[in-house]
């Protein structure tokens, strides 16, 4: 327990100190040991790949094995538990921000419909989880964050949790428990509880750590092919090549990019080389970031797996009012940061 | 005689975990069945919330979770008869 106290402090410092020194680190590999020749479109590119790639890894580490830690101490079966018996709206606030730091797999989306609904957490209130999981997530966050700036990042965390709190609190108003198939309410969840409930902090630190390898080798490589795609273009596409496509003078670009994103699915890290490349060329944030909501937040796979509890027309309903939420986002963001 | 269940309805978690049952056994050199629930409505019984979870003798372990292997090996010592 000490040594790996020990072991991490070390890690963190050695972090600190790369992190602080990037600039002078690349500047060396850059113009001293490549040699290259300074202000070149080339040179530029490369120097902006070297930089960005260490950065936007180290960063992720770092937010991954933080959540990681944070997530053992949630559980959707605890999550549950605190959910039980909230009042509608509350209860959305809740579940949106235990939606963040419960750890959750899309997977797992109707076990966990299921246990949520039958111990009598309002259909609302489970919706507003079942949003907000998925699309504020960590890797999402620091790619944000990384290449765009906290305010990005922080504006997205926010407007997500709008989105969630809003959307599910919606559903709940809607009173549309008819439409969840009828034999969901016939079932009483049972609760259950775990013995590894009360875990000692060396072995929550040995879950940072499973988080960040499972993260990070999954995600690594669209990382590498998004800030190669954003050195690639960097200078080579005409800067505007998007700006009458996606720009913010296209009113009918974030609808537009919404309904392009629903269909499509990726995680948060695939979606960051299109991101990048269309944010580079001309495309406003808004339009940007409401393409991107949709992609990682609305999946049509998820929702498919979802069909075995919902009917058609909740599913509609779901998909519409999230919908309408994100592309409200966008045009928020194009006003913002016009 | 010793009963091992996985619940779980074929996600990539829960598959591994079933192979790594099967590994921690061989070392172990237990003698024990493992049982893989693909049943929605058997996992939804057991109250777990997300898969894969993990049963043994009867006692639910763990949920949602892969267990690194030393933890599993634990569990089932600390669990079989």
């Amino acid at each position: 327990m000490k040594n790996k106290i020990l072991l991490l402090s070390f890690f963190l410092i050695v972090w600190i100190l790369l992190y602080l020194n990037l600039n002078a680190i690349t500047n060396f590999i850059v113009y001293s040991i490549i040699g290259l020749e300074k202000n070149t479109h080339l040179t530029n590119a490369i120097w902006f790949f070297i930089f960005e790639v260490p950065k936007v890894l180290m960063l992720l580490i770092l937010v991954v094995f933080g959540v990681g830690i944070i997530r053992s101490y949630f559980s959707p079966e605890r999550t549950r538990k605190m959910l039980g018996g909230k009042s509608l709206f509350a209860g959305n606030v809740l579940a949106s921000l235990l939606g963040v730091v419960t750890p959750f797999c899309s997977c797992s989306a109707i076990p966990l419909f299921l246990g949520f609904v039958q111990s009598g957490v309002p259909l609302g209130v489970t919706f507003s989880f079942l949003i907000a999981a998925p699309m504020i997530n960590e890797v999402a966050l620091v790619l944000l964050f990384g290449l765009f700036g906290w305010k990005t990042a922080l504006l997205y965390a926010a407007t997500g949790l709008l989105i969630a709190i809003t959307a599910g609190y919606v559903i709940g108003k809607l009173k549309l428990e008819r439409f969840v198939e009828s034999w969901v309410y016939d079932t009483k969840a049972n609760q259950v509880e775990f013995i590894e409930e009360k875990i000692p902090f060396s072995e929550r630190i040995d879950t940072g750590i499973a988080a960040v390898e499972e993260i990070v080798a999954k995600v690594w490589i669209y990382i590498v092919i998004g800030i190669a795609v954003g050195a690639g273009i960097h200078g080579y596409v005409p800067e505007n090549f998007m700006a009458s496509l996606m720009g913010k003078s296209a009113w009918w670009s974030v609808p537009l990019s919404v309904l392009i994103g629903i269909p499509m699915y990726s995680n948060a890290a695939g979606i960051i080389p299109i991101v990048q490349a269309l944010l580079e060329k001309g495309a406003s944030l808004g339009t940007v970031l409401a393409f991107m909501m949709s992609v990682i937040g609305l999946s049509l796979p998820e929702t498919i797996i979802l069909k075995k509890v919902l009917k058609i027309q909740l599913i509609g309903i779901f998909i519409g009012v999230v919908g309408v939420g994100i592309i409200i986002v966008g045009y928020l963001f194009n006003f913002i940061f016009a | 005689m010793n009963v091992i269940k996985v619940y779980g309805s074929g996600c990539a978690n829960c598959k591994k975990l079933e192979q790594m049952c099967y590994n921690a056994l061989q070392e172990l050199q237990i003698d024990a069945s493992i049982e893989k629930v693909t049943d929605l409505q058997e996992i939804m019984k057991t109250g777990i919330l997300s898969t894969p979870g993990l049963e043994i003798n009867g006692k639910m372990i763990s949920s949602g979770k892969l267990p690194t292997k030393s933890t599993l090996v634990y569990w089932i010592q600390d669990n079989i008869h």
